[in-house]
Formats: C-alpha cells, sequence, structure tokens
C-alpha cells in the first residue's frame, strides 16, 4: 500500500512538473492541478497510512490517542484543498486575461521558436 | 528624563520641518517657522556654553540597541558647542536671506521642509556622541542636501547635480560607516568618548590602515576634497540660500569636522600625514587655480571652497597640535566670509538676472553696499591683512614652513601654500574687478538695485564679523575658540596667539608674496582669464565626465549585460530553474545524509487499492499528454485523478478530506470548464516539434519531470515506512472533545485550536477571489473568441431554417431534462450542505465542504437554467457572504476577549434542538459558520465571475447591433 501511493505520488508528481514546463497556458492549469493532488497526498502521508480509523472520537471522548489517523496532516490538506480550489482560480483568470491581451495563449504571450 | 537643552536642539528642526508641512498658511508661516527655530536652537545651543566652556562634556544618553554598543548619546563639548553655534547661527542668517531670495512661485515650505530637516542633520552629527548615530545623521545630511539640491526639480542641471552630489557623498557615507564599524571592532565601543582615549590602540592596529582608509573615503567625499571634488560646483544648481548654507557653512565642513573630532585616534602617523596632505594640497592648488578660471560666479566660488577646505585637511594632515588650531580657526573664518560671499553672489543673481563673470561689470555704481560687503569678504578670502582670513592664513603659513614628517610633502608644502594663496589673491581681484569695477554694460536682464535691507542684512553682519575678528581675534573669537581647541586637544592644546602683528616674520614675507605674486598675475592674465573657455592643463580632465562615464557604465551597460546573461522574460525557463532548485533541495540532503530503506513497516500490497492507483496514474499521465490538444479530455482525466485521490481518502482513514475533495473536485471542473470557452482554437502550425533543439528542449524537460517523480516518490516512500514518531497528534486527539468539545479532530483544529491559522487562510480566499472579479472586470476576450461558439451557430442556423421555431428556442431547450432535475436539487443540495455543517464537530464534514457544497448547489441553478434566468430569480451576493462571513469569524474570535480570554477561545456546550435533537453549540460553531460563509461567497464570486464573461460578450454585441441599426 506504501508502494502503490509513493509510486502514485511520484507519477503525478512528474506528470505536474512536465506540464508545468511546457507553453501553453491551459498546459499549466492541468499541471498545476496534477502537482497539487500530488502535495496533498504527500502531506496526508506524513501522518503514515491506515485503514479504517478515522480521528472520529467515540461517543465517550479520547480513547488510546494511537488508535486513530494522524488528525494533524488531515487538517492542512483540508485548507490546502479549498485553497488549491482558489489559486487554479486565480491563475486560470491570469492566463484568460493575459490570452485576452496578447491574443494567443503561449504563456509568455507570445509564440517563441 | 527631564528634556535636555541639547534633545531640544536636536529634536526642535525635526519637529518645525513637520509643522512647516502641517501648518496652512503659506509662505509667511513657514518663513517664521523656520526662522524661530533656527533662533531656538542658537539659544539653546548657545546657552550650553557655560557647561563646556571649564573643559567639561554635556552627555544625554538613552538606550538604544545597548547589545549592539548602540545607545542614542547626544554629546557636547567645547568644539561640538562651536560648530552648533555656527551651524543655527549661520542657519538663522540663511532663513532671513532666502525669505526675500525663494520666489513666491516656488513651493515655500518644501524648502524649509528640507532646511530643517537638513539642519537637524547636521546638528546631528556635530551633536552625537555616538559613531553609529553619526553617521547616521551623516546619512541624512546626504538624503537632505540631494534634496535641496535638487530643490529646482524641473531644471537638469539641478537634478544632475543633486544626484551626482548623492552618489559620491553616498558612496562615502558607506564607506565611513564601514570605517567606523571597525574602529569601534578596534576600541571595543562606538562610544566618542571611549575613542577618543583609545587614539594609541587605534594607531597600532593591524586593521589602522583600512580603517583610516575608510574613514577618510567618507570625509573627504563629504569635504569635496581631491580626487572627490568635482560633486561640489555641480551642485552648485541649488538655489543660492542652499549653497550659502550647505556648501560653505556645514554640510562641506562636515568632512573636516569629523577629520578634526577624531583628529587624537586618527593623526600623527605616516598614512595619515601622506593621504591627508595629498588630498589637501591638492585640492588647495587646484582649487584655486580651477578657481580663476570659472565664469560663473558660484563656480568661482565652489573652487574656492575646494580650495579653503583643502587648506584645513592640509593643516589637518601636519598632525601638530597648532596646526590644528589653525584648521578650526579656518573653518569658522571660511564660514564666515564664504557664506556672505554666496549671499552677495545670489544678490547679485536676483538684481541682474546672471551671474556670469563676463557678462557683469560695473555694478558697484548700482549697489554700492552690496558691492562693499562683496569687497571685503573677497579680501578675507585672499587673506588680506586687518581680517578673519589673514590670521588662519599667517598661521597655515607658519605651520607650512615647519617640518613635520620629513617627506618631499612636507617640503612642498610651504610652495604650494604660498601658490594657493596666490592664486586666491587673483580670483577674488577677478571676482572684484569684473562684477563691481570697470564700465557699466550695455545691458543688463534686468535694471539692478540694491535689495531690501533685510536681504542685504546677512552678508552684513558676516562681513562685519569678519572684520571684528581681524582686527581684535584675542577679545572676540579669542575664548571660543579656545574652549573648542582645547576639547579636541586636551592636554595637548600648544600656546598660540591671536594677534594680528607678530613682528616681521617669514609668514608675513609670504604673505606679501602671496598678495603681491596674485595681484601682478591679475594684472598680467586678467584678460586671457576672462577669454579663455577652458583651463588650460587641467580643463581636459573633467571629473564630472569621468563620473558620469562611470556611472553610465555601472549602472546602465554593466546592469544591462547581467540581466541578459543571467535574467529572462520567459516563464519557461524560470520554471525550470525553480523546479531543478527544488529537485536539488531535495536531492542534496540525501546525498549527504543518505536515505534509509530498511524499515519493518512494510505495509501489504492491497491488490484492489494498487488498481485504483493503477487508473489514477494512468488518468495523469494521459491528462499530461493531452492537454495540449485535447483539452476537454485532458480535464475528464484530471477528474479521474481526483476521484482516485477523493477514494485514497475514504481507504485511508481521511473522511474530511474525501468530502471537501469531493466537492473541490465539481467546482474545479465547472471553473476550467468556463474557462475553455476563451482559449484559442488548436491552430495546425502548433503540431508536433520537429527541429532537433525543440525536441531536445522536451527531453530535457522530460527528464526533469522523470527525476522529480521518482525522487517524489522514493522520499514518500522512506518517510512512509518509517515509524512515526511522537507527534502532536496524541496533543490534539487527547484534547479534542475535552477542551473542544468536538469529536471530529480535524474540524476541531481547524476551528478551534489552530483557528487563528484558518482565520488567515479563508482570508486568503477572500482576496484571492476578490482578485479574481477584479481581474475579470476589465477582462477583454480575444477576437477570435468573441464569436458565439460553434455549437450554438449551429443551433442558431437551424433555428433559422425551422419556420415553426423561434429564434435561440433550441439552446432554451438544450439538456431539458437534466436541467429541471438540476433545479429540483436545489433545496436538496442545501439541505445536504446544513447536514455537512452541522455534524461537522462530531463527524465528517465541517465549514469548509458545507460551503462548497452550497456553492455547487448554486453554480447547478446557474448551469440548468443560464444566468439571466438565476439572476432574475434569485439574488446572490457572494462579496456580502465573503465579507459576511469574514466578520463573523473575527467577531467569534474577538467575543472571547470581552470574557477576558485571548482571541479565539472557544465555549462549548449541548444544545436542545427541536427535531434536530441534542446539538454540540459550540462558539467554534459561529466560526465555522464564518468560514461556510466565506467559502460559500468566494467559490460562487469566482465562477460567476467567469461565467458572466459570456453574457456581457452578447450584451456588447447586442448593443453593436442596434448601434448598426440605427445608423
Amino acid at each position: 500500500m506504501e508502494l502503490t501511493l509513493a509510486i502514485a505520488i511520484g507519477a503525478l508528481t512528474g506528470s505536474g512538473v512536465w506540464l508545468v514546463l511546457r507553453p501553453r497556458t491551459y498546459q499549466l492549469v492541468i499541471g498545476l492541478s496534477l502537482l497539487s493532488y500530488a502535495v496533498n497526498l504527500f502531506i496526508f502521508s506524513m501522518g503514515r497510512l491506515t485503514v479504517g480509523v478515522p480521528p472520529v472520537l467515540g461517543p465517550g471522548g479520547a480513547g488510546n490517542p494511537s488508535d486513530y489517523a494522524d488528525p494533524v496532516p488531515q487538517a492542512l490538506v483540508l485548507t490546502a484543498i479549498v485553497i488549491g480550489f482558489a489559486t487554479t482560480a486565480l491563475l486560470l483568470v491570469v492566463l484568460l486575461v493575459a490570452r485576452g491581451l496578447a491574443g494567443n495563449d503561449h504563456v509568455d504571450g507570445r509564440e517563441q521558436r | 528624563m527631564e528634556p535636555s537643552p541639547l534633545v531640544l536642539t536636536l529634536v526642535l528642526p525635526f519637529l518645525a520641518s513637520l509643522a512647516v508641512v502641517v501648518v496652512r498658511g503659506g509662505r509667511e508661516s513657514a518663513t517664521w517657522i523656520t526662522g524661530a527655530t533656527m533662533i531656538a536652537c542658537l539659544v539653546l545651543a548657545a546657552s550650553l556654553y557655560p557647561s563646556v566652556s571649564g573643559g567639561n562634556v554635556v552627555r544625554y544618553d538613552i538606550e538604544w540597541i545597548p547589545s549592539l554598543g548602540l545607545n542614542f548619546t547626544l554629546r557636547m563639548d567645547g568644539f561640538a558647542w562651536i560648530f552648533a553655534v555656527l551651524v543655527s547661527g549661520i542657519g538663522v542668517l540663511v532663513v532671513m536671506y532666502a525669505r526675500y531670495y525663494i520666489s513666491a512661485e516656488d513651493p515655500v515650505r518644501r524648502f524649509y521642509l528640507f532646511f530643517l530637516a537638513f539642519c537637524g542633520s547636521m546638528l546631528g552629527v556635530v551633536l552625537a556622541g555616538n559613531l553609529i548615530l553619526l553617521v547616521v545623521f551623516w546619512e541624512l545630511t546626504s538624503i537632505f542636501s540631494f534634496l535641496l539640491i535638487g530643490y529646482w526639480h524641473h531644471n537638469q542641471a539641478a537634478r544632475d547635480g543633486a544626484r551626482m552630489a548623492m552618489t559620491v557623498t553616498g558612496m562615502g557615507g558607506l564607506a565611513l560607516l564601514a570605517g567606523v564599524l571597525l574602529l569601534g571592532h578596534i576600541v571595543g565601543s562606538y562610544d566618542l568618548d571611549v575613542v577618543l582615549r583609545s587614539g594609541d590602540r587605534v594607531r597600532s592596529h593591524d586593521l589602522y590602515v583600512p580603517t583610516l582608509l575608510l574613514i577618510l573615503l567618507g570625509t573627504l567625499t563629504k569635504s569635496a576634497q581631491f580626487p572627490f571634488h568635482f560633486w561640489l560646483p555641480n551642485a552648485m544648481a541649488a538655489p543660492t540660500p542652499v549653497s550659502a548654507f550647505l556648501h560653505s557653512a556645514t554640510m562641506v565642513k562636515a568632512g573636516v569636522f569629523l577629520m578634526a573630532r577624531l583628529w587624537p585616534v586618527l593623526a600623527g602617523t605616516q598614512e595619515w600625514f601622506m593621504i591627508v596632505g595629498i588630498a589637501g594640497m591638492a585640492s588647495l592648488v587646484l582649487g584655486a587655480y580651477l578657481a580663476m578660471f570659472q565664469h560663473d560666479l558660484k563656480g568661482l566660488l565652489a573652487y574656492s571652497t575646494i580650495s579653503h577646505l583643502g587648506l584645513i585637511t592640509l593643516l589637518l594632515s601636519l598632525g601638530s597640535p597648532l596646526a590644528a588650531v589653525a584648521a578650526i580657526f579656518h573653518m569658522l573664518n571660511h564660514a564666515a566670509f564664504k557664506a556672505s560671499l554666496f549671499m552677495a553672489a545670489g544678490i547679485i543673481d536676483h538684481e541682474t538676472g546672471t551671474r556670469d563673470l563676463r557678462r557683469l561689470s560695473g555694478l558697484f555704481r548700482y549697489m554700492p553696499i552690496t558691492g562693499t560687503l562683496a569687497m571685503v569678504a573677497s579680501a578675507a578670502m585672499a587673506g588680506v591683512p586687518l581680517l578673519n582670513g589673514f590670521l588662519s592664513k599667517e598661521m597655515f603659513f607658519a605651520e607650512a614652513v615647519e617640518t613635520h614628517a620629513d617627506s618631499w610633502l612636507d617640503k612642498a608644502a610651504p610652495y604650494a601654500a604660498v601658490l594657493g594663496s596666490a592664486l586666491a589673491v587673483t580670483y577674488s581681484l577677478r571676482l572684484i574687478h569684473s562684477i563691481f569695477l570697470g564700465a557699466p554694460p550695455e545691458s543688463f536682464p534686468r535694471e539692478p538695485h540694491e535689495p531690501p535691507f533685510w536681504m542685504r542684512f546677512p552678508a552684513m553682519f558676516l562681513v562685519v564679523a569678519c572684520l571684528v575678528i581681524g582686527t581684535i581675534p584675542a577679545l572676540t573669537i579669542g575664548p571660543f575658540l579656545h574652549v573648542a581647541v582645547s576639547s579636541v586637544l586636551g592636554p595637548a592644546t600648544p600656546q598660540y596667539s591671536l594677534a594680528v602683528w607678530h613682528g616681521i616674520n617669514v609668514p608675513l614675507v609670504m604673505s606679501v608674496i602671496a598678495l603681491a605674486g596674485g595681484a601682478l598675475l591679475y594684472l598680467v592674465a586678467g584678460n586671457y582669464l576672462e577669454r579663455t573657455e577652458r583651463p588650460p592643463l587641467l580643463g581636459r580632465i573633467d571629473g564630472q565626465r569621468i563620473f558620469e562615464r562611470v556611472t553610465v557604465a555601472i549602472s546602465w551597460r554593466w546592469a544591462r549585460l547581467i540581466e541578459e546573461a543571467f535574467g529572462t522574460t520567459r516563464l519557461q525557463p524560470q520554471m525550470r530553474l525553480v523546479v531543478v532548485a527544488a529537485i536539488a533541495a531535495g536531492i542534496v540532503p540525501v546525498l549527504v545524509l543518505g536515505l534509509d530503506f530498511a524499515s519493518t513497516r512494510h505495509g501489504a500490497m492491497d491488490l484492489a487499492f494498487t488498481g485504483l492507483w493503477a487508473v489514477g496514474v494512468t488518468c495523469a499521465i494521459a491528462a499530461a499528454y493531452l492537454a495540449k490538444f485535447h483539452r476537454l479530455a485532458a480535464l475528464a482525466l484530471l477528474g479521474g485523478t481526483g476521484l482516485v485521490t477523493c477514494l485514497t481518502f475514504v481507504w485511508l482513514s481521511a473522511p474530511d478530506l474525501a468530502a471537501t475533495q469531493l466537492v473541490v473536485e465539481i467546482v474545479t471542473t465547472v471553473l476550467i470548464l468556463l474557462g475553455l470557452r476563451w482559449l484559442p482554437k488548436r491552430s495546425p502550425d502548433l503540431s508536433e516539434p520537429s527541429e532537433w533543439p525543440l525536441r531536445l528542449r522536451r527531453f530535457r524537460d522530460l527528464a526533469i519531470a522523470v527525476v522529480a517523480g521518482l525522487g517524489m516518490a522514493a522520499i514518500s516512500y522512506a518517510v512512509m515506512t518509517r515509524a512515526p514518531p511522537d507527534t502532536i497528534a496524541r496533543f490534539f486527539l487527547e484534547k479534542a472533545y475535552a477542551e473542544g468539545g468536538g469529536r471530529n479532530v480535524v474540524n476541531v483544529i481547524l476551528v478551534d485550536f489552530r483557528g487563528f491559522d484558518t482565520l488567515g487562510e479563508i482570508t486568503v480566499l477572500g482576496i484571492v477571489a476578490l482578485s479574481v472579479f477584479a481581474l475579470l472586470r476589465r477582462f477583454r476576450p480575444a477576437p477570435d473568441t468573441i464569436e458565439r461558439p460553434e455549437q450554438q451557430l449551429i443551433q442558431r442556423s437551424y433555428d433559422e431554417a425551422e419556420p415553426s421555431t423561434e429564434a435561440e428556442a433550441t439552446k432554451e431547450e438544450y439538456l431539458y431534462v437534466p436541467s429541471v432535475i438540476m433545479q429540483w436539487m436545489f433545496p436538496v443540495i442545501i439541505v445536504l450542505a446544513a447536514y455537512l455543517f452541522l455534524r461537522g464537530h462530531d463527524a465528517p464534514g465541517g465549514g469548509f465542504a458545507a460551503g462548497v457544497a452550497m456553492a455547487a448547489g448554486f453554480i447547478l441553478q446557474y448551469m440548468a437554467a443560464g444566468t439571466v434566468w438565476v439572476e432574475n430569480r434569485l439574488r446572490i451576493l457572494p462579496v456580502a457572504w465573503i465579507g459576511g462571513g469574514l466578520l463573523l469569524a473575527a467577531f467569534t474570535g474577538a467575543a472571547a476577549i470581552l470574557f477576558g480570554d485571548s482571541f479565539l477561545t472557544s465555549y462549548f456546550r449541548y444544545a436542545e434542538l427541536p427535531l434536530v435533537g441534542k446539538v454540540p453549540l459550540a462558539s467554534a460553531t459561529f466560526f465555522d459558520l464564518g468560514v461556510f460563509s466565506l467559502v460559500v461567497g468566494a467559490t460562487v464570486l469566482m465562477l460567476i465571475a467567469i461565467a458572466h464573461q459570456s453574457i456581457r460578450r452578447l450584451r456588447a454585441a447586442r448593443l453593436g447591433e442596434e448601434r448598426q441599426r440605427w445608423n
């Protein structure tokens, strides 16, 4: 399971980096989204992988803390997901405005050979 | 802490400079504020005379950064006293003069603002008792002198002169700071009293020479000494009151002041003698030589100032106490006659409209009083007996003859002294002769006449001072000079006599030679001086041109070269650099410390999980492959990866993340779908690149991507297989219910333990949403996307072809069934959002997930029925949601302050609600409600802002059509 997730994080990072280095604005948007998945999963995996023990306490309150998944990376990732959406929106809009001004969708605003 | 006169003297000018800005009432009030301030400073400084006259030191200490040895120490001894009186006294006179000089069209308050601030800085230099503080004020004088020289900033020469002065003295100031730091390092303290006591230690230290060089760089640039003299003539573009104040009495004196101040510490060595001596002697002779050839009256005075400051510098270089006495004496004398000469020059300029010596002549018959004043002052400058300049020059000659440190420089000193003085006689004669004597000119730009009495008064006062000091020195300046000298020299203060007549001795003979030689030279070469455009011999070596070449080279050519070599305006190389740097930052520690995979925590391979990610990874790579030409497909594949991520969160005990990821996935897809509309169509010339440089670039990027991916995989695997350390998770798990009142620990962390972070995050979210909104308000789509999308065109042509259907009817009915379902779902989604929100504290859910879900509900309505339909029926005010949410969250946090707790402390209890049952009611719930509201507002605002662009375009098009129809 750890190996699978590690490979997945690697593949998402690689795809994201590849796209971030491309010249088309749309590639940049998709690339950053893929990178943010990778980063979120990476941060999340810092709490180690556990199955079936969500950090939601039983009715009586705290039991044995080691019986639960680590809530801290989850809290970090939760806000990161929402902020990630906001930055994607900002990037998209900046690129659209740039596209409107420059007349093409190259990241520099002009075609380069 | 009682307000000491020392502090008041320093603070008053700065306060007054603010008052000048704040107080309305124009010219007169500003002048009076400035004048009164300068008089107050003068009185305050003078009143301290009894305290310093006995050789005592007045100190005032405020601890500033004591750990760095940096204290706000003010210190006044006799030398500082005489300079403080000089600065504030001449300040009073200059204000009086400026009142008439500065014309009503000029921004008067700005002038006095800079003037007062400069005065304060100059007094700071004089009164500072800590070397660092001194450098701070030193730099302030540079800055305010820049502003004063550039006061007429519409004038190119003023701007250039100001910039040059700033550059030269500013660099000197930087060197001075370094030198002072070294000095403080050697002595172990920046306190001036301590430093002054440590002369022997400094002079024998290994770092003495670099310290000396750096400090001298500061002082020689400030005093416009060779080879940094060239900025002073260019600074003459300043208004004349500024020149009279800064370039005769104060700022240029700061350099020699500091050399005299540190004289007991630094002087007396061979290095000091050679460096200071050469600079001084070169300035003395060169300044006087170049002064002869100037045609601009102020230019002549500027070069003469360089020459006289060179004289002072040369005296200081000698290292003998008597020479130091002469130096200090000449500082005062020069201030008196040079300030009055500048004022006279200003009057002449003011009255005739020109300062050109070739155009001026015969002015004496128009302005006899000003003429007399200027003549007496020039005579003092030339060193004519019975005037103050004569006395200090005699002392100078006496010292020049003495042997101090046996070297060629010492032997040359008497000749240089006589030569410099002779040339001074020549240029003084030229000044008097060509301006006041001779035939009256045919025409002046203006008909000259005597200025108002009070404009003349300051120059008159100073000239009378020159006369009085020159005739009865021992009775007038004597005691004050003695206090100043003995405070610098201490026990080494020599016996000296301030008499006019010492009998026939070598200095007197030298004086006679200089006077006669200078007069003879003017008789012989006077006409030649009047005619030459450029001084022979040295005219070609133009410090200004060298300076300009150097600054252009540094600030323009080199900067461009460096920018071309290391900079780029292209995004891709920058991104590549960032990624490569990140990879390097990851690899280097691994190489140094190693990456340990050996571990016992190899989890079992789960076949289903692996299969899941086989899909996820395939989607990601396919999205990367297709993003260039198949945008919609790439978006769908991206969604696939997102869903797999979401499932992973479910699988690995993170239900909150899964819920949030799911709803965010929906809105992200909608967002990008909305954006797709504005991207260009596939263009054929962007097909696969075939040239090898492009292929190579793609290979390189692929390699970078693969390395990044492998690196991340390796690091994640290494971390995941390692046993977890004892983290802070334990704390949160234990306290979540006991102190936060919630069982969903993730939510409790967000809204309670780390509430402040969340507040920051939602603020960012709001700002981003507003930025998106603002950016789109001025959105101009590219021309090729303005036309309706192809699908709509097909529909429209179908509508037009069918007589039974109205225009746009097909579009109205497009996806009719799904849109009805979407409308029905609206209340359901609202309930879902409320459910997610309410259970958030105890079970997966919470403000973020609920907020995005609610936003998705709104967006669905837009998608189902179109923007116009929705907005006719439903008023969503996203900005109000954002603002309300942020305020609610902040007020919830602030409410805790009312109960005496710190910001964002939360309270909780369970409340019994009808129908719903027992509900945990923590104050954190209100905070979460704020989060919810803000997330709804931000998400909706961003999506609607993009969606609206389509209607705007339609509206614009429709308006255009109507206009055409009307025309």
